[in-house]
């Protein structure tokens, strides 16, 4: 078990009620977590449609998740 | 400069930063909120950014745009919080020293920010009904892409 900080963006934080919270998750990638927080977020979306960050770097969903990292959970974007 | 802010957006006096004397070119682009999007009337909109991610990839993307249309200056500017039809919801301006490279880094730099910057836009329709944009399957509670996920990490 790897303690990590989940943070949820727009409509990630909207369904999950939360904005982030600290999970003890089972997990190897990014990929992992999104998989693990189904729950919270919600989303069907896939994987390459949304966006992931590992404490504050845009990373892959294949990127490892080491114990204490904060992984950032980002729907679909739509600037401009 | 890259800059997200909940402030109006003023073209006419972020156009003055880019004042060079070795820029004989300048070029920008403003993207307003609209009244209607998909067939739908649209009252207000509402963005939300991750600024930390969005200013570095900011950064990155004005970068890459240096390196492809060599110019003098870029900036650009993204709004958050609630928009009215009409307001400015983002600013790109670049000076360069021919009008080549500044059309074509304003460009890049427009069409790499609406799909790399961490930045979310909500609608407000007229109806009262609201949805987040590019989003349509965020909140199901079923699906196939996941579960596939999870089921080869299960078999590793």
């Amino acid at each position: 078990m790897k303690n990590i900080r989940v943070c949820y963006f727009a409509m990630f934080r909207e369904h999950a009620g939360l904005a982030e919270e600290l999970l003890p998750l089972d997990v190897d990638t990014t990929a992992d977590v999104f998989a693990a927080t189904r729950h919270r977020h919600g989303s069907s979306e896939p994987l390459g449609h949304c966006k992931v960050a590992v404490n504050d770097v845009m990373a892959d969903w294949d990127s490892p998740v080491n114990d204490g990292d904060t992984v950032l959970l980002f729907p679909p974007v739509a600037g401009g | 400069m890259v800059r997200i802010t909940a402030e109006p957006i003023d073209p006419q006096l972020l156009r003055e930063t880019l004042f060079d004397a070795t820029a004989g070119g300048y070029t920008s682009f403003e993207g307003w909120v609209r009244n209607h999007n998909e067939g739908r009337d649209v009252e207000r909109l509402e963005y939300e950014a991750y600024e930390p991610l969005a200013i570095s990839e900011g950064e990155k993307i004005i970068a890459e745009a240096n390196n492809r249309f060599p110019f003098v200056k870029a900036a650009f500017v993204h709004r958050t919080g609630l928009l009215e039809i009409g307001e400015c919801a983002v600013w790109v301006g670049v000076a360069a020293r021919h009008r080549d490279e500044a059309f074509k880094a304003c460009r890049y730099i427009i069409d790499e920010l609406k799909v790399r910057l961490p930045v979310w836009k909500k609608e407000h329709y007229v109806d009262g009904d609201s949805g987040w944009v590019n989003c349509e399957r965020c909140s199901r509670s079923s699906g196939v892409s996941m579960s596939s996920a999870a089921a080869a990490k299960s078999s590793d």
